[in-house]
């Protein structure tokens, strides 16, 4: 009970006296565990939206659909399309609808999208009644948009759009569950397959009366049809579509989608910006353990000596090793706590049903797994603070420990040599900085790490605008981007933070000498803020290709460069915020004059 | 002809109860060539008032004027000037650069005075011959034994030539021989005519002086001016003299 009570009181006043610290290795592992949380979350909203939006509709259970490519072949198709609605436990049904494929003008606008037309009635279908959101549904003469892709068109009720040259007015937007949204439209050929047959990648959907409908058939494009199915309470759709399902395209036999496959393809729609938000958890974690690797670095000889102080008062190894491990336990467990919190919080933001289906922005709910999760990263975090430490204390002697005996300054003879050939300012700021190099390349890694999330999102954004078809169309994925980019920033500043206060302290007695010799406080700081300032730009410019290289593996092909002054821009801001992030705590180290450091000896 | 001159010179710490005055109203000329010795136990402001003559820090209160120029109402800028040109500091914790080579310790003071790098190289090497230590001058610090570094530090003290040097408690750390290194500098430099401020708690390096002046809570308590000075043997006057391979 005792040695609890010396762990915890040691571990509290320890971080009770440097709060500062202690706040920021908070933030670190908090950025970490919500981007994870919030990664995680993103994972079931759209089933929820998608229920919703099927009970909303009516949704079918089946979809069959069948492609014909000969007017000659459509009495052969509508007769296996119609024996699948009396299959056994089928209880409902709509349809079969005629569908056909056409282009699409806007106002009178140049053609500008592909689109998928189905015939419908004006009466309420029995399953599939599109939910409408805007205007009315189907009157003759008139078109109702599912809500993608009139948000990708920027149509809206009232418009005046042309299909195949026939002109209709607007008078809805509507929104189904039967049919994935543009741009996953793909019932027609089973979820997954392509388009190509007809040329006709991410067509919209258009309902019209079902005889505007038929009139848009041509013998090139002659009508197929669908029709949705409702099955018994209990029959499950998955075998029942595989078991009318034939692999064959060329076949007449029906093509039968799920639900399931229906909701994948919504699912799909958010998993851009699950990528997205699990790849930056990681990049965050990384620059977490950064921010720990330099607090800890900044601190070992304090730790050590103190560490000393303890063994020497009769503390053991595991004695100095649990106080350690408490003190950043502590703060980890907190992190996790509001990380857990803030992803909880901020997952509205990115789970949106956006243009596809029906509901409100929903706040998944902490699940025991993603609890487990955050708390596991942010202790893994936590615990790697402690180990160097504690090892260290376990092995070296206490009166080693107690001597106050830094580790001595490396020196880099290439550096040497290279620097005594720069202003003196340089020359002093560069040997300061490199009697660090491990610290000096924790600084480099870290601006790398968050220089490649932030270029991969530049990519990305840049992809997006290249195929952006409309306003409002990559919304969420805009919003998870600027999430973490925020993050990614926040993190990388947080280190800069602690590289600089780590530097400005190490650094102390050295610019005091400094300026005895004559530097004014501004040439010592701009010294060490260039000094910081040069592994900033090696690993910003690094940070580049890795961060196309990682757009590249998670998008795939077809990757868009951005522009040239996109990414200077993004190197020099970084390399700017380093510079200023360390000159600041140098200058205000600065302030009281190089006195007081040679009185206490540094 | 006076070079340094203090008048009324304060410098206090903290507040209320826990007020120190480190240095208290103290007058203090020192003559070109003059080399002056400050005893007085720890704590009783030494330090503190060679960090005042120097620039090093400020006053409360007080005047100080060296060569002329008011040192007390200089901005950043012009102390760091007069440190530079002027001034020249002597510590006794070296306060050597760790990452730097004796000879790059050495031309530092010259280059922050923008002379050339091959000027500044020049005038370094010039000095570590003077001091012994030309075959150690691309030697760390942590290379160097205790003597050796402070005689570094002495060289660098020197590398622009200052009207004064004020040195801290320059033997502190520094066993017999080593102290008698350093003393044997100062002789020198005493001889060559550089005024020398030295701050000590050994009354060996104390009688090596022209003048002693004891402090005591800030404040000035007695002044002598010692009659041997710097003439004869030094390391006699010292009590070196068993160490001296020239006795």
């Amino acid at each position: 009970m005792g040695r609890l009570l010396i762990v915890a009181r040691l571990a509290l006043r320890d971080l009770r006296h440097r709060p500062g610290q202690a706040v920021l290795l908070l933030i670190a592992i908090t950025a970490a565990t919500a981007t994870l949380t919030l990664g995680l979350a993103l994972g079931n909203v759209t089933s929820q939206h998608y229920a919703a939006t099927k009970v909303a509709t009516r949704g079918p259970d089946v979809v069959a659909s069948t492609l014909i490519d000969s007017p000659a072949g459509q009495p052969a198709a509508l007769a296996r399309i119609g024996a699948l609605t009396r299959a056994p436990g089928v209880t409902a049904r709509s349809g079969p609808y005629p569908v056909t494929f056409t282009s699409l003008a806007v106002n009178g606008r140049p053609e500008s999208a592909s689109v998928m037309v189905e015939g419908r009635g004006q009466a309420p279908a029995a399953v599939d009644q599109p939910q409408v959101t805007a205007g009315t549904w189907i009157r003759p003469g008139q078109a109702v948009v599912e809500r993608t892709f009139a948000g990708t068109e920027g149509i809206t009720v009232g418009d005046r759009i042309s299909l195949d040259g026939k002109a209709f007015r607007v008078g809805g937007i509507a929104v189904t569950a039967a049919v994935p949204p543009e741009p996953g439209i793909c019932y027609f050929f089973g979820c997954g397959r392509q388009l190509q047959p007809f040329g006709m990648a991410n067509p919209g959907l258009v309902w019209l009366p079902a005889a505007d409908a038929r009139g848009l058939a041509t013998p090139a494009e002659p009508l197929s049809y669908l029709v949705n199915l409702r099955l018994a309470p209990g029959a499950e759709a998955g075998p029942f579509a595989a078991s009318c399902n034939d692999d064959d395209v060329s076949s007449p036999a029906p093509l039968v989608s799920d639900w399931q496959c229906l909701q994948a393809t919504d699912n799909g729609q958010v998993m851009t910006e699950q990528e997205a938000l699990l790849t930056a958890s990681w990049l965050l974690a990384l620059l977490a353990v950064g921010s720990v690797a330099v607090l800890v670095g900044g601190r070992m000889t304090e730790q050590v000596r103190r560490a000393g102080l303890l063994k020497a008062a009769g503390g053991t190894p595991r004695l100095v090793a649990s106080v350690l491990l408490a003190e950043h336990l502590a703060v980890g467990a907190a992190a996790a706590g509001l990380g857990l919190l803030a992803g909880h919080l901020a997952a509205p933001l990115v789970t949106g049903p956006g243009g596809t289906l029906l509901g409100a922005p929903l706040t998944p709910p902490v699940t025991a797994g993603m609890a487990a999760l955050a708390v596991a990263a942010a202790l893994v975090i936590a615990g790697a603070a402690t180990f160097v430490p504690a090892v260290r204390a376990a092995r070296a002697s206490t009166a080693a420990m107690l001597a106050d005996a830094a580790r001595a300054p490396s020196r880099s003879g290439l550096l040497a040599g290279i620097s005594s050939r720069l202003p003196v300012t340089l020359l002093v700021g560069l040997r300061l900085a490199a009697r660090r190099p491990r610290r000096a390349l924790l600084g480099a890694a870290s601006v790398f790490v968050a220089m490649s999330g932030v270029a991969a999102a530049l990519w990305a954004r840049a992809s997006l605008d290249r195929y952006d078809s409309g306003p409002g169309a990559n919304g969420p994925l805009d919003q998870v981007l600027l999430v973490v980019t925020l993050g990614l920033v926040l993190l990388a500043v947080v280190n800069a933070i602690l590289i600089a206060w780590a530097t400005v302290t190490d650094a102390r007695l050295a610019s005091a000498v400094t300026r005895v010799l004559g530097a004014t406080p501004g040439q010592v700081s701009v010294g060490i803020a260039a000094a910081q300032a040069l592994p900033a730009l090696a690993g910003a410019v690094l940070g580049l290709p890795a961060g196309a290289a990682l757009f590249a593996v998670l998008s795939g092909p077809g990757a868009v460069t951005p522009p040239a002054w996109w990414l200077a821009v993004v190197v020099l801001a970084a390399v700017a915020a380093v510079a200023v992030l360390t000159f600041i705590p140098s200058r205000l180290a600065g302030r009281a004059g190089p006195a007081p450091v040679l009185l206490t000896g540094g | 002809m006076t070079l340094l001159s203090a008048r009324r010179l304060s410098k206090s710490y903290g507040r209320g109860g826990g007020l120190v005055r480190a240095v208290d109203d103290v007058d203090l000329d020192v003559g070109a060539g003059e080399t002056v010795a400050v005893m007085g136990p720890s704590g009783c402001g030494k330090s503190t008032l060679l960090h005042l003559l120097g620039g090093l820090d400020r006053p409360d209160s007080g005047e100080i004027t060296l060569a002329g120029e008011r040192v007390d109402q200089q901005g950043e800028r012009g102390l760091a000037r007069l440190r530079r040109d002027a001034v020249g500091f002597v510590f006794q914790a070296f306060y050597l650069m760790d990452e730097l080579t004796a000879v790059e310790n050495v031309e530092l003071p010259a280059l922050l005075a923008g002379r050339s790098p091959r000027a500044a190289r020049g005038r370094a090497l010039e000095l570590l011959e003077r001091t012994g230590l030309k075959d150690r001058a691309r030697f760390l610090p942590s290379a160097l034994s205790g003597g050796q570094r402070q005689r570094v530090a002495i060289a660098r003290a020197l590398a622009n030539d200052p009207l004064l040097v004020l040195a801290d408690e320059p033997t502190g750390n520094l066993d017999s021989a080593a102290t008698l290194e350093v003393l044997r500098l100062f002789e020198g430099l005493h001889e060559a005519g550089q005024t020398l401020v030295v701050v000590t708690h050994d009354a060996r390096i104390a009688a090596t002086a022209d003048r002693l002046i004891t402090m005591r809570d800030g404040a000035f308590v007695d002044e002598t001016r010692l009659t041997g000075g710097t003439s004869g043997s030094l390391a006699r006057l010292a009590g070196l003299a068993g160490l001296d391979p020239e006795a």
